[in-house]
């Protein structure tokens, strides 16, 4: 009789708190793995700054190209699609807000919640689209490995519960919200060994290729 | 009174009109989410129910939900209506005591042998029978006797339905729900600490007009009056969707009713009448009163987590989880970090430069 709640509440205990001990401690290693192993000392003579072309070309990847858009229209928009609709309903839903708080001590205003609601199916349909594109784009088949699937479904689930259980679509309440926690709890456990750590490392990598294309003096 | 009057009969003698007895029954159809033609029929059941033999049995409890019944307002039809079932055993409200009273257990047990409604509260202890005894005889084995030759058993409260607050972390009785021992009889679970009075004299009068248990939830909680979530009938939530919060018991939001959510509201897990039926006969409820749902009326309520905080904050300090966490990382990524500077420093200084000449001499 008890058990969805012992499900729900191991979920907001114990397996909450080995998943965030896994995500921590394993984003922290990847950064200093990144920022501190550092690459070899490349001998080659500076044809150009690495700076400025690398601060250059984080602006430059991160607005749409057009010809990216003209080639792969539905990479560009499902891309977009998604990534919104996943921050909005990640950082505006107030019960995410107050984990946040709970956790950092500070807080913002959260947004009403059909926008929010909106944004998850916004993410989910982005989600759909893009598993599509990746199923039938013969391409995009050649080139996606298991971890593609592992991540895109990882990133999907915590989506998909969460809209679920706001909407009470299963019984009881409690199986569905310790789902949707819990699936969150895969998610960073996988995080920092996927590729899923571009969320940190996004800029950084940007960078890093403006600045070696600047270094050999070369457009990026 | 007479062994085999009737409700009707009984009624009318403690001076109940007519009209107020048709108000209770129109109450307990909207209740029961039965539609207003069905009130004659629920009236004429009501009226020719003969009384049926109710024992009521308390385990590990803190009499709260016998409370919340006997004394929760002055005398009602719904009082009336307790007060005319035969009750013929419950061991805090009955005059008599110790043998005597055990004597009419088993009289009533004997005379209404699988007729009778056993009403549960508190839980049972497993641990050790001596815990919690009645005239020596321990709960388990006054449970499963009296359960027995009942026609449905009825666990009253969240104690009797799920373990409740003796059942709460680390548990030190062993406590178990009625629905954890027996289990070949119809279990009507009524649960909150304490129920709602109007929906544990509900589930009586269903009894009396249908002669059947109500339609139950997945926690053999009647669907009538746990069908539906706090939070989804809360009067508060057009702020909750609108993102306007109470921050503390007397800010400005608290002032002007705003949603409690963020002051620990488990409005959002719990399955109870209260938003609709309210309490004391209709007055108010926890939530209007200003104070968040505590999740009363849901299994284990009492270890999930902190009353005061929100729903979403999980149950250990996660503040400090993360503080471990990132120092452990740090620590680790710095030594990391420390043996391959060493490394590299050494390659730097054994490094030794070659120029075209050097490689064209040695060929
Ligand atoms: S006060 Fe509680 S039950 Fe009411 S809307 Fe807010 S969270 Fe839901
Ligand atoms: S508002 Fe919640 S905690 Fe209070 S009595 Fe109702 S169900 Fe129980």
């Amino acid at each position: 009789m008890n058990e969805p709640m012992d499900f729900l509440i191991w979920t907001r205990g114990t397996a909450f708190d080995i998943a965030v001990t896994i995500f921590v401690i394993g984003v922290i290693l990847r950064l200093f793995e990144i920022l501190a192993l550092g690459r070899k000392q490349n001998l080659a003579e500076p044809k150009g700054s690495e700076f400025g072309p690398g601060m250059k070309t984080i602006l430059t990847r991160s607005i749409p190209d057009l010809g990216t858009f003209r080639r792969q229209p539905l990479t560009v928009v499902a891309g977009y699609m998604f990534h919104i609709g996943l921050l909005v309903s990640l950082i505006m839903f107030v019960p995410h807000i107050e984990l946040f708080r709970a956790t950092f001590g500070f807080s913002w205003p959260g947004l009403p919640t059909p926008i929010v609601d909106a944004a998850a199916v916004l993410a989910i349909v982005g989600l759909l689209a893009a598993l599509w594109h990746r199923i039938m784009n013969p391409v995009m088949r050649k080139i996606t490995t298991w971890e593609d699937w592992l991540v895109w479904t990882l990133t999907f689930l915590p989506i998909l519960t969460g809209y679920l259980a706001y909407h009470r679509m299963v019984n009881p309440y409690p199986v569905i919200l310790g789902l949707h926690i819990l699936s969150v709890e895969a998610l960073m456990i996988a995080f920092p060994f996927t590729k899923l750590m571009h969320t940190f490392t996004v800029f950084l990598s940007r960078w890093y290729n403006g600045a070696m294309s600047g270094r050999r003096g070369v457009e990026s | 009174m007479a062994e085999n009057s009737t409700l009707g009969d009984s009624l009318r003698r403690h001076g109940v009109s007519r009209r107020g007895f048709l108000k209770f029954c129109t109450a307990t159809a909207s209740l029961m989410a039965l539609p207003p033609s069905m009130v004659p029929a629920i009236a004429a059941a009501l009226e020719r129910a003969r009384r049926p033999s109710v024992i009521w049995l308390s385990f590990q409890e803190c009499t709260g939900c016998t409370e919340s019944l006997t004394r929760s307002h002055s005398p009602s039809v719904e009082s009336l209506i307790f007060d005319h079932i035969s009750l013929d055993y419950h061991h805090t409200l009955q005059a008599a005591a110790g043998e005597a009273a055990e004597a009419a257990r088993e009289a009533a047990m004997h005379e209404n042998k699988g007729n009778y409604i056993l009403v549960v509260d508190g839980s049972i202890p497993l641990g050790n029978p001596g815990y919690s005894t009645i005239a020596g005889i321990s709960n388990l084995q006054m449970l499963e006797e009296t359960a027995k030759d009942a026609a449905a058993i009825v666990a009253v409260g969240t104690c009797a339905a799920f373990g409740g607050l003796p059942q709460a972390n680390p548990n030190p009785t062993g406590a178990v729900s009625v629905s954890d021992i027996i289990k070949d009889k119809p279990i009507i679970n009524v649960s909150g600490c304490p129920p709602i009075p109007t929906v544990i004299t509900g589930v009586l009068a269903h009894f009396l007009t249908f002669g059947a248990i109500p339609e139950l939830d997945q926690y053999n909680r009647p669907k009538v009056f746990y069908g539906q979530s706090i939070h989804d009938r809360c009067y508060r939530r057009p702020f909750y969707d609108k993102g306007l919060f109470a921050e503390t018991f007397d800010d400005e939001g608290a002032k002007a009713g705003w949603c409690l959510y963020k002051l620990g509201c488990k409005g959002p897990m719990t399955y109870n009448a209260c938003a609709t039926t309210k309490w004391n006969q209709g007055t108010s409820w926890p939530v209007e009163s200003g104070h968040g749902c505590l999740g009363c009326s849901e299994p284990r309520f009492w270890d999930a987590g902190g009353f005061y905080n929100a729903l979403s904050v999980p149950i250990s300090d996660n503040s400090q989880t993360v503080a471990f966490a990132a120092a452990a990382g740090l620590v680790l990524g710095a030594a990391a970090a420390g043996l391959n500077y060493k490394t590299k420093d050494e390659a730097q200084k054994a490094h030794g430069t070659v120029t075209i000449d050097d490689l064209e001499k040695k060929s």
